[in-house]
């Protein structure tokens, strides 16, 4: 017997209501979870002061500040060069079998497991370019994951600009470059800054990328240069876990939390300045 | 060829455009737009009346791999060189497409947009400029208190005429058309065309028209393309009243099209 259409449909919408619950669902688990266990032990204590007495006691500073300079300095290295790529494959590169390679690249860069970059980061920037154990070096390894997401979240936006624009900047007398700099990159921009935001998250949460390339285990004082290494929340927490014996649980989660909190963050400013530009833009 | 205008603003003389595909749009075309007048092309859809249109300020180069043959001089000066400032030719010879596009920004950018691309930054030359252009496109009146708004708050009529102001204000010697009312009713329409007859003693325009009642309303002179080649040259009055070619004839009285 065949089902009638309104009940394939009826069955069918609640079937995708279902999964959508779930993925949902499980999110939010994690994350009340998190925040239940970890809040009784954020204080401004807790993140304001050095660790003591082996990480059992004492606060996460040092690997906030850490997780903020590499953060910083991954984006003073990756915007710069995943924008200027993105602008040269969407509005210069011609379509050729070479800009098709490089997209391909990309994308397969996009894929790539965090510990490949860690490795390769170790390889070529700490040994062979011997900048060492150090925050430039996390930083440039962490710049290299982070570039396929900002490069193709770029030219997406970049591409998303109607051609309608372009061709009338051009038949009024404007070169390339001013129809760029003028209409294209101001009505990209927000797609842009959204591409950014959600790189640098990836950048900020990730252990294997600084393991081996600046992250240490523990510092008594903040780093004073870029070429010190620095403690980080995400390594931070996979030591406390699993590196030092006695530890107390509230500080694994509390750590967890403000991890969750950091990203967390960053999440939701790229989806309010998406969805406050998408109610201004004027296309 | 029948009824050579003194001094032509353009003269075209053995064109054809290839696109990179391979497509000839235009065969071997040869004609003479005068300056200070209205100027149609017109013909069913293919014709290559829209090619020639983005040859004159050499907008078909966006489509890479475009390549012409012939001439075409702009007063006496050949535009289809390879090393031809398209800047500056285009700063001379404007353009208004078939379908509004304002930029997404003010009125008032919109308009100041071309001289500021040519570095032009005194507050009273770009007033100026704003003030004539909207008044050229008989939009000042409606405009003057709302130059702040984005131009795409406006009509689509408002919008087009404040297309059609914007290349007005860079002081273009030519202008194109490419069917600019297409998408408007026939009172924007009417005051489009209206703008224009009332604009070329100053400029020299040139039009693809969107329908052939257009054509024959607008038409100082005209030229009928079809599949490439120009079939028909002449004055508007002649040509639409007594074509000399059948398939003119044929075109202009709705047996085809």
């Amino acid at each position: 017997m065949r089902l009638s259409r309104t009940v394939t449909q009826r069955i069918a919408f609640s079937l995708l209501t279902a999964i959508m619950s779930v993925t949902v669902l499980g999110i939010l688990a994690i994350i009340t979870y998190i925040f239940w266990n970890g809040l009784p032990t954020l204080s401004w204590e807790f993140l304001s002061s050095m660790p003591s007495n082996g990480m059992r006691e004492g606060g996460i500073w040092p690997a906030i500040i850490g997780t903020l300079y590499l953060t910083i300095g991954t984006a003073v290295v990756a915007v710069p060069i995943g924008l200027l790529a993105a602008i040269y494959l969407s509005e210069y590169a011609p379509d050729s079998t070479f800009t098709r390679t490089i997209r391909i690249a990309i994308v397969n860069l996009a894929g790539i497991p965090s510990v490949v970059y860690g490795l390769f980061g170790l390889a070529l920037f700490v040994l062979f370019l011997q900048l060492g154990s150090s925050i430039l070096a996390s930083c440039l390894t962490l710049a290299i994951m982070t570039l396929p997401v900002i490069i193709s979240t770029a030219e997406e936006a970049l591409r998303a600009v109607p051609q309608s624009f372009r061709v009338v900047s051009i038949s009024m007398g404007g070169t390339r470059w001013q129809t760029i700099r003028r209409i294209v990159l101001p009505q990209a921009l927000p797609g842009i800054l959204t591409g950014v935001i959600l790189g640098l998250e990836r950048a900020a949460g990730e252990t294997a990328p600084i393991l081996f390339t600046g992250a240490s285990f523990f510092l008594p004082h903040l780093p004073q240069s870029i070429f010190d290494e620095t403690m980080a929340l995400p390594y931070h927490l996979f030591v406390i876990s699993t590196q030092v014996p006695g530890m107390p649980v509230r500080i694994q989660y509390g750590t967890a939390l403000v991890l969750l909190i950091f990203v967390l963050v960053m999440n939701l400013s790229a989806t309010i300045i998406r969805s406050y530009y998408r109610r201004k833009r004027q296309w | 060829m029948v009824g050579q205008a003194p001094h032509p603003k353009f003269l075209v003389e053995s064109l054809s455009v290839h696109y990179p595909d391979g497509t000839e749009s235009l065969h071997n075309i040869s004609l003479q737009i005068p300056r200070n007048a209205i100027t149609v092309l017109f013909g069913p859809a293919g014709g290559g009346k829209s090619t020639l249109l983005r040859t004159f300020n050499r907008l078909n180069d966006m489509v890479e791999g475009t390549r012409y043959s012939g001439k075409v001089l702009l007063d006496g000066e050949n535009i289809l060189t390879p090393d031809l400032d398209l800047v500056a030719l285009r700063r001379r010879v404007g353009m208004v497409f078939a379908q509004p596009v304002p930029l997404p920004m003010s009125v008032r950018e919109n308009m100041t947009y071309g001289l500021e691309l040519a570095g032009e930054r005194r507050r009273r030359n770009l007033d100026r400029a704003i003030e004539e252009g909207l008044q050229a496109a008989a939009l000042w009146e409606e405009m003057k208190d709302r130059l702040d708004e984005p131009a795409h708050a406006m009509s689509g009529g408002q919008q087009q005429r404040l297309c059609l102001a914007r290349v007005l204000a860079q002081q273009p010697e030519v202008i194109l058309l490419d069917e600019p009312t297409s998408g408007l009713d026939p009172i924007s329409t009417a005051k489009v065309e209206d703008s224009l007859q009332s604009i070329k003693k100053k400029y020299t325009i040139i039009i693809v028209p969107h329908s052939v009642q257009q054509a024959a309303r607008l038409a100082d002179w005209a030229g009928f393309f079809y599949q490439g080649d120009l079939v028909e040259w002449g004055e508007g009055k002649n040509l639409f009243i007594a074509p000399k070619v059948k398939r003119t004839e044929d075109y202009v009285t709705g047996r085809f099209g």
